[in-house]
C-alpha cells in the first residue's frame, strides 16, 4: 500500500440498528481519518458507539451508509467473504479479554493467523519469532496461555495482531485487566511498536493514562465524534 | 482444520467421554450386526453349500423343505429342462441325536439331510448307508470321524465319516447322508411322514445352459406344470421362515443404534460448540472462515469416530476369536465392519451438521467489546 494513503478514513459512516419499531442510531455521520502511522485513542461512555466505530472501522460490521478506506482500499460494499479475507491480510484486533487460542503456545497463537490464509510456513515462523522476541516474550514461546501472566497474554494479542503486517490495528480496552503499571507498560509497548513500524492504531479506552500515549484523542458521545487535536483534552465525558 | 487436530491432541480429554460413548455405540452395532450375520448363517448355511441354480419345491409348500414333497414324476419334467444328471432330490428330517456317554436326555439338535448332488466342500458321489457327514459346529459337541449317533426316537445310528463346514440350517447343525439314508430315517423316526420311493422334498437343479436364476425358474415351474414352485438359491434363503423378521427386527435396533449415535454426536459437538463461541468469534475477526471452522468441527467428529470404530473392530475381533465354536451364534465379516464403521461416519456428520448454524452465526463483531 502507498504510504501517502491514509491507514483510515471514514467519511459521513451511519450505523442504524433496528429494535423492534424504533431505530437505534450508534454512529451518526463518524468523518475519521487516521494517517498511516497514526495512534488515535477512542474516549467514550459505554454505548456511546466505540465498539461500533472499531468494528467498522476493521471490517467486522458494514455500515448503514458512509464510506471506509483502509490503507487506501474502500471496504465498503466488500461481501462477508471479502470482508474476513480483508481482516486476515490488513487488519490486526487486541481484544479486551485477550482470547488467545487456550491450548496452543505464545508462538502457535502467533502462526495461527498465518494459517487462517494461505499459509507462508517458514516466513511465518520467522516473522513469529522476531516479534516474540521484539515483545520480550522469546523464553515464553512454547509456554500455553494458561502458564502465562496477564500482562504476557497481552504482549502475545499485540504479537498476533501485527502477524499479518496490519495497515491498522485496533485494541479493544487493552489495559482494562491489567494494573497500572503493567497497564502502563503494555501501552509504551504498543506505541513503540506501531511507532517503528508505522503502523496506524486505535485505541479504545476508558482509561485517560492512554491519551498520553496517543497522537490525537477522539472522544465519542451517543454516536457522534468530538474531534479534538489535543490529545491532553481532559475527558469529561470519559468515564461510563 | 490444523487447529482441530491440535485441540484433539492436546485436549483429548474433553472428547473422552464422547468417544467413550461412540465405542460403546460402535460396539452394539458391530455385535448386532455379528449376531444377525451369525444367525443368519446358522439358519442359511445348509442352502449355501448347494451346487445350485435354482431349487424346487412342491406348490404351496412357500419354499419349506418340510411342507415340501415331489414327486419321482415331478423330477423326470424337471430333468426335461436341464437334463438328468443335472437334477437332485434332497430331504431333511429335524432330530434329537444321543451321544454315547451323555445323559439320556441330553440330546443334540440336528437337522438329517440326504442328497444326491453333493453339497459344496463334499465329495462327489454319495457316502454309503448309514455314513454321514457332519457340520463341523458338531465338533464342539465331542463329536469325531467315527462317532456313531443315535438319532431320534428310533434310534437310527449314523456313523460320521468327514465334516462339512458352514452347513447350519434352521440355527441347528446339520448331518449329510445319501437320499436313501435320510428315506430310511425319515421313515423309522416319523413313519406318518415316511415317503414312497423316488419321493423327495426339494430338487437342486443346476443348470448348464446359462440361464439366469429368473429365466430358470420359469421354465422348470413351467415344465412342473402347477405342481412346483421354484426358486434361486437366494430366493429360497429369503423364503425361510424368520429370516425376514429377523432381518427386519435386527434393522431396526441398528436403525435406532445409529439414530442414537446422530443424537450423542450431534449434543456433544453442539454443547462444544457452544463453548467455544468466544473463540469462534476471534478467530472470524481474525479472518478465518466459517467454512474452515465447521470443517474443523466435522474433522474432529470423524476422528473420534474413527478411534470409537477402531476399538469396535478390535474388540469385535477379540470376541470372535474368544467365544467358543457354537456357543454364540456370532460371525465378523468385513463386510458388516465396514457397513458399521459407514453408519457411524454418516451418523457423525450428520450429528455435526446440527452445529453447523450455530458456527455460522457467531458473529466476527461479538469479538470486540461487549457485542452490540
Amino acid at each position: 500500500m502507498s504510504q501517502t494513503a491514509p491507514a483510515l478514513r471514514m467519511e459521513g459512516v451511519r450505523k442504524v440498528y433496528p429494535t423492534g419499531d424504533e431505530e437505534v442510531v450508534a454512529l451518526d455521520h463518524v468523518n475519521l481519518t487516521l494517517r498511516s502511522d497514526e495512534i488515535v485513542a477512542l474516549l467514550g461512555p459505554s454505548g456511546s458507539g466505540k465498539t461500533t466505530l472499531c468494528s467498522i472501522a476493521g471490517a467486522l460490521l458494514t455500515p448503514t451508509d458512509g464510506e471506509v478506506e483502509v490503507g487506501g482500499q474502500r471496504i465498503t460494499g466488500l461481501s462477508g467473504r471479502e470482508l474476513t479475507a480483508f481482516r486476515r491480510e490488513s487488519v490486526g484486533f487486541v481484544f479486551q479479554t485477550v482470547n488467545l487460542v487456550p491450548f496452543l503456545t505464545a508462538r502457535e497463537n502467533l502462526l495461527v493467523v498465518d494459517e487462517l490464509g494461505r499459509r507462508t510456513g517458514r516466513k511465518a515462523r520467522e516473522r513469529a519469532d522476531q516479534l516474540l522476541e521484539e515483545l520480550g516474550l522469546s523464553d515464553k514461546a512454547n509456554t500455553l496461555p494458561g502458564q502465562l501472566s496477564g500482562g504476557q497474554k497481552q504482549r502475545v494479542a499485540i504479537g498476533r495482531a501485527l502477524m499479518n503486517d496490519p495497515e491498522l490495528v485496533l485494541f479493544d480496552e487493552p489495559t482494562s485487566a491489567l494494573d497500572t503499571k503493567l497497564g502502563d507498560q503494555v501501552v509504551h509497548l504498543i506505541r513503540d511498536e506501531m511507532k517503528s513500524r508505522g503502523t496506524a492504531a486505535i485505541i479504545v479506552t476508558h482509561d485517560d493514562r492512554i491519551t498520553h500515549y496517543a497522537d490525537r484523542t477522539v472522544h465519542i458521545t451517543d454516536g457522534r465524534l468530538d474531534d479534538t487535536d489535543d490529545h491532553r483534552e481532559p475527558a469529561a465525558t470519559g468515564l461510563g | 482444520m490444523r487447529l482441530a487436530l491440535r485441540e484433539l491432541r492436546r485436549r483429548p480429554n474433553r472428547f473422552a467421554v464422547a468417544t467413550v460413548i461412540l465405542t460403546l455405540i460402535a460396539l452394539l452395532l458391530m455385535f448386532l450386526g455379528g449376531l444377525l450375520d451369525g444367525l443368519e448363517a446358522g439358519s442359511t448355511g445348509a442352502l449355501r453349500r448347494q451346487p445350485a441354480d435354482a431349487l424346487v419345491f412342491a406348490d404351496g409348500a412357500e419354499g419349506s423343505l418340510v411342507r415340501s414333497r415331489l414327486s419321482s414324476e415331478v423330477r423326470d419334467a424337471v430333468a426335461e429342462v436341464v437334463g438328468d444328471d443335472r437334477v437332485g432330490g434332497l430331504g431333511s428330517v429335524q432330530l434329537g441325536a444321543r451321544l454315547d456317554g451323555r445323559e439320556p436326555r441330553d440330546l443334540v439338535p440336528v437337522v438329517l439331510f440326504g442328497y444326491e448332488l453333493a453339497p459344496d466342500g463334499l465329495p462327489e458321489g454319495g457316502p454309503a448307508a448309514g455314513e454321514v457327514y457332519a457340520d463341523t459346529s458338531l465338533e464342539a459337541e465331542g463329536v469325531e470321524q467315527g462317532t456313531v449317533l443315535r438319532l431320534g426316537p428310533a434310534r437310527s445310528k449314523v456313523r460320521v465319516v468327514g465334516f462339512i463346514d458352514d452347513a447350519r440350517y434352521s440355527g441347528q447343525a446339520s448331518l449329510w447322508g445319501s437320499i436313501d439314508t435320510w428315506r430310511a430315517v425319515l421313515g423309522d423316526n416319523r413313519p406318518s411322514a415316511r415317503v414312497g420311493e423316488g419321493t423327495v422334498q426339494a430338487l437342486v437343479v443346476r443348470d448348464d445352459a446359462g440361464r439366469g436364476g429368473a429365466e430358470l425358474v420359469e421354465a422348470l415351474d413351467a415344465a412342473g406344470d402347477g405342481a412346483t414352485e421354484s426358486f434361486t438359491v437366494d430366493g429360497a434363503i429369503d423364503a425361510l421362515p424368520g429370516l425376514a423378521q429377523q432381518r427386519t427386527t435386527f434393522g431396526q435396533i441398528i436403525g435406532v443404534t445409529v439414530v442414537i449415535a446422530i443424537v450423542v454426536v450431534a449434543l456433544f459437538f453442539a454443547l462444544l460448540t457452544v463453548e467455544r463461541t468466544g473463540l469462534y468469534g476471534v478467530l472470524k475477526a481474525l479472518g478465518a472462515g466459517s467454512g474452515s471452522l465447521f470443517a474443523g468441527v466435522l474433522l474432529q467428529a470423524v476422528v473420534v469416530t474413527a478411534v470409537a470404530s477402531a476399538v469396535g473392530i478390535a474388540a469385535s475381533l477379540l470376541l470372535d476369536a474368544v467365544i467358543p465354536a457354537g456357543s454364540l451364534p456370532f460371525t465378523v465379516t468385513p463386510a458388516r465392519l465396514v457397513s458399521s464403521v459407514a453408519a457411524l461416519l454418516v451418523a457423525a456428520i450428520a450429528g455435526v451438521a446440527f452445529s453447523l448454524r450455530r458456527v455460522l452465526r457467531v458473529d466476527p463483531a461479538s469479538a470486540i467489546g461487549g457485542a452490540q
